[in-house]
């Protein structure tokens, strides 16, 4: 069986994955983390989608700059979310 | 009890939203090329400009004034972040060494790294990429030399410089096209002087393009090290 954009769609499912967990994960680190790997493979994404420029610069910047730059961000600030409100349940956040 | 019917009316407006936009654009047929801008782009790049990556030809011939913005628009914000993070006096306060592999690896791969990055932008109208990926990946490499050493800082009063004369090199070489062929960003180098026209597909070619994405290149570099520059130091008291 032939199957080359399967690549297309476990990518597009690991990165959505990422970025659920980018945005549900309480440590701020492991969530600059999955951001970063929502960038990665999203530059992956580009590279088979032949837009390779496009890809270098998400490589460069999104995955490992901004990425750089907000883990510097945690280490001045603090490392774990505070619970601010209650959290109303999942069906709702979602 | 306010809050779930304020989420709800948010997802309710969120999803009626999105039928609309899925009703515009569900008669937009996907991957077909109905642009003609883009086919006259494709049939007239190499005798206009001399560039065989038309993607480039268009950045930075065909729409020179929009990167000289984008390069305007970087350096704002380096200018901002440089203000909003100023001190008196700013010092590295890292304490803690890189591990081994991070100081070793650094070693070795930083070359390697600033090599890629100044191909990336000297082969920008031959080679996918161009000044603003070549300038990252040059950070990228300034990041990686921070992150291993604690006392590491790149050279200030040299970058400063480098990026102001870069930044006035676009301008200037801009204004030359102006007095030569009358109007901004005119590609001289291509259409008066003629150099390179068989030379196409090669490294000297392409006018102007690898001219100005070298300067891109180098003042994007500059201004992203600057801005980890600032990220990372912290000021300390007299």
């Amino acid at each position: 069986m032939n199957c080359v954009t399967c690549i297309d769609y476990i990518i597009i499912g690991v990165m959505i994955l990422s970025a659920v967990f980018a945005v549900e994960w309480r440590d701020l680190l492991a969530a600059a983390v999955g951001m970063a790997a929502v960038s990665l493979f999203a530059s992956i994404l580009f590279l088979i989608l032949q837009a390779p420029d496009v890809a270098m610069t998400e490589a460069a910047i999104g995955a490992a700059l901004s990425g750089a730059i907000l883990i510097f961000a945690i280490k001045r600030t603090q490392r774990f979310e505070t619970e601010e409100e209650e959290r109303p349940g999942w069906w709702i956040r979602w | 009890m306010v809050s779930v019917l304020k989420r709800s009316l948010a997802i309710i407006t969120l999803l009626i939203i999105g039928y609309w936009l899925a009703q515009g654009l569900a008669g937009v047929p996907f991957g077909q090329d109905k642009m003609l801008v883009g086919h006259y782009y494709l049939d007239h790049v190499k005798e206009q400009t001399g560039a065989v990556n038309a993607v480039t030809a268009i950045v930075v011939n065909y729409r020179g004034f929009d990167t000289l913005g984008e390069v305007t628009v970087l350096f704002i914000a380096s200018t901002g972040v440089g203000a909003l993070l100023w001190e008196r006096k700013k010092r590295r306060t890292a304490k803690t060494e890189g591990s081994i592999v991070l100081t070793t690896g650094t070693r070795l791969l930083v070359p390697f790294v600033m090599l890629f990055g100044a191909y990336i932008f000297i082969h920008g109208h031959l080679t996918p990429g161009g000044g603003f990926p070549g300038g990252a990946t040059i950070a990228t490499a300034f990041l990686l030399l921070y992150m291993a050493f604690t006392m590491y800082e790149i050279p200030h009063k040299a970058f400063e410089k480098t990026e102001g004369l870069v930044g006035m090199g676009y301008v200037i070489v801009g204004l030359i096209g102006l007095a030569i062929g009358g109007y901004f960003l005119f590609d001289w180098i291509w259409q008066t002087w003629g150099w390179g026209h068989d030379n196409i597909g090669r490294l000297f070619s392409g006018g102007f393009i690898p001219i100005i994405y070298i300067l891109i290149g180098l003042k994007v570099g500059t201004e992203l090290s600057g801005i980890i520059d600032n990220m990372l130091k912290e000021g300390v008291k007299e």
